[in-house]
């Protein structure tokens, strides 16, 4: 360690090394955060100069509201179909391009193209697909799943919005799961071939297992984001048809910003949050104990 | 023996194949209706244009405000991502070289601040530097990288504080035997060593940054359209497109057109970085 024998001047250092990120780090991140747990207990509108306290009404309230649960629920549902299809796609596509094939860079690079564009404008670009390539199909074909636009229809908007998720993040996993693959142990698979294990065992019994810790990192943050989706919900469907597609980050923006209830809006968020950290943490902790050593 | 590994081989190519379609039709897709009227793009959307109407993205263009708003993208992003990089190299560095129990706890606090969603803390945001500060209402668009420094620092620090550790020592205490002082070792050696970090953690910010959409959305939307960002400026179409694809599509097009020619040149990068920062 290198240690300034001046006080003032390791003081001096201090500041000037560490000093813009803290301070930014806890006027964005730090401050809102604890200011944001203090909001739960008032009654505010965003504007207004007067802020009565409520005390925990603002909990009772979100506890109570069941269109805040069904909305939780819908992306409880969506992050469940969205965590295994994207990992699965993700795992597949990686396992595929690692086994020596002709272009491979080439497909790896395809598949990652949906991760340059943000959420908002993936949305827009499926909700072209859906409203005409998909009912182009239908005509064409006259297959009754494809008659009309899936947008409007309720079931079909909450799958239209799987696919679009999946299609967005499966290019961005497979990438942590090539380099997990690419780390595998080379000598101990070789020594599983010659001991005569055929693909689908080297598969199930050597590589899945290794390949733990890349799958702890792909659903902690397929996870992570799928609790928190709000572009590709707001660019997709906008919440609808009917309501019907509202998750639980835009029924809580609607709260605060459109209907200006900035407490009761920050308590949903809070309880958002806690429940989307206490099933992370959870994985996370399972995962940890999945590991095995090559 | 050799035709089962040749069945396996067509199987495997049909997958990537077809997912490849399944990967890049929507891109296609906008591309080839971009050029098309209205009635065409109804009329088959699979159709290749008869002719190519750019007339269309000189419309959009013109109401989406695009160069205005393309640049205040690409001065948002820069300005973020430069900021980002030399000070969490800064702090990251300087964790690591001095192991002081404050230093220790807000290493801490920086990495377990990031279990914490946005939307968790969007409404203290706002109600801060909105209603109380009034920052978002005098200087929008330098609030706004503020803000991206902020929620950039916290990985940003955590991936520089890995690679710094890897430095040997031995490479400062020789700029120090020769005169250098601390700030001119890190200038001098240490920022030009953590280079390949630096881009990885460029590349991660930029494509966040660049394609945000609800952050600008808070900041930005009562400011005006003269500071709108390209996800924000797309939204003037939101509502009308379904019927007048024939504006919204090019539109999609300019916005997304500037990172994939980006990605067409640094591919390779792009996914490196990427790769790297993931696995940390």
């Amino acid at each position: 360690m290198i240690a300034e024998k001046n006080h003032m001047r390791r003081l001096g250092n201090q500041v000037f090394f560490t000093g813009p990120t803290v301070l930014v780090f806890t006027a964005v991140i730090v401050i809102p955060f604890l200011y944001g747990i203090y909001l739960t207990f008032f009654a505010w509108d965003g504007v207004s100069s007067t802020m009565p306290f409520v005390g925990g009404s603002n909990y009772v309230e979100v506890m109570q509201d069941s269109k805040f649960w069904s909305s939780v629920w819908l992306t409880v549902k969506y992050v469940l179909a969205t965590v295994i299809l994207i990992n699965g796609v993700a795992f597949l596509l990686a396992y595929l391009v690692t086994n020596g094939i002709k272009g491979e860079n080439f497909f790896r690079a395809a598949y990652f193209t949906p991760n340059l564009i943000g959420g908002l404008v993936l949305g827009f670009i499926w909700q072209f697909m859906f409203n005409n390539l998909f009912t182009a199909i239908g005509e064409h074909t006259g297959l009754g799943l494809f008659s009309k636009t899936w947008l409007g229809d309720e079931k079909l908007a909450f799958w239209a919005l799987v696919i679009v998720t999946v299609w967005q993040y499966a290019g961005y996993m497979m990438v942590i799961f090539i380099a997990g693959l690419m780390s595998l142990p080379r000598d101990v698979m070789e020594a599983a071939k010659i001991d005569g294990a055929n693909g689908w065992k080297r598969l199930s019994r050597m590589v899945l297992p290794l390949m733990v810790p890349s799958f702890i990192v792909t659903i902690f943050l397929s996870l992570q984001r799928g609790f928190m989706v709000y572009d590709v919900n707001y660019g997709l469907t906008g919440g609808g048809p009917f309501g019907s597609t509202v998750m639980a980050s835009m029924f809580v923006y609607d709260k605060a910003f459109i209907r200006f209830d900035y407490g009761a809006g920050q308590a949903q968020a809070f309880v958002l949050f806690l429940l989307a950290a206490m099933i992370t943490i959870t994985q996370v902790y399972i995962g940890k104990r999945m590991e095995v050593e090559a | 023996m050799k035709s089962a590994r040749f069945l396996v081989n067509t199987l495997v190519y049909t997958i990537l194949v077809v997912s490849l379609v399944a990967f890049i039709t929507p891109f296609l897709l906008i591309i080839i209706n971009s050029f098309k009227t209205n009635a065409e793009i109804i009329e088959s959307p699979l159709a290749w244009p008869t002719t190519f109407n750019f007339s269309n993205f000189a419309a959009s263009m013109k109401e989406m405000n695009y160069f205005q708003s393309f640049l205040n993208s690409l001065g948002i992003t820069l300005g973020s991502v430069v900021l980002i990089g030399v000070f969490a190299a800064m702090t990251a560095h300087y964790f690591v070289r001095n192991k002081t129990k404050t230093n220790g706890a807000l290493f801490f606090a920086m990495v377990a601040s990031m279990i914490i969603p946005f939307q968790a803390i969007m409404i203290p945001l706002v109600s801060l530097y909105g209603a109380k500060l009034g920052w978002i209402q005098t200087m929008p668009k330098s609030t706004l990288i503020f803000m991206y420094l902020g929620f950039g620092s916290p990985l940003a620090v955590f991936i520089y504080h890995g690679f710094v550790k890897s430095i040997p020592l031995e490479l400062e205490e020789a700029a120090f035997m020769d005169g250098c002082d601390r700030r001119g070792t890190f200038f001098r050696i240490i920022l030009p060593i953590l280079m390949p970090t630096t881009v990885t953690i460029g590349i991660l910010n930029i494509l966040w940054i660049w394609n945000d959409f609800l952050l600008p959305l808070l900041v930005l939307q009562n400011a005006g359209r003269g500071s709108y960002t390209l996800p924000l400026a797309i939204q003037v179409f939101k509502g009308t497109y379904t019927t007048d694809n024939e504006k919204f599509l090019p539109a999609v097009l300019l916005v997304i057109l500037p990172i994939l020619i980006v990605y067409l040149f640094a591919q390779r990068f792009i996914i490196q970085g990427v790769t790297q920062g993931s696995v940390k």
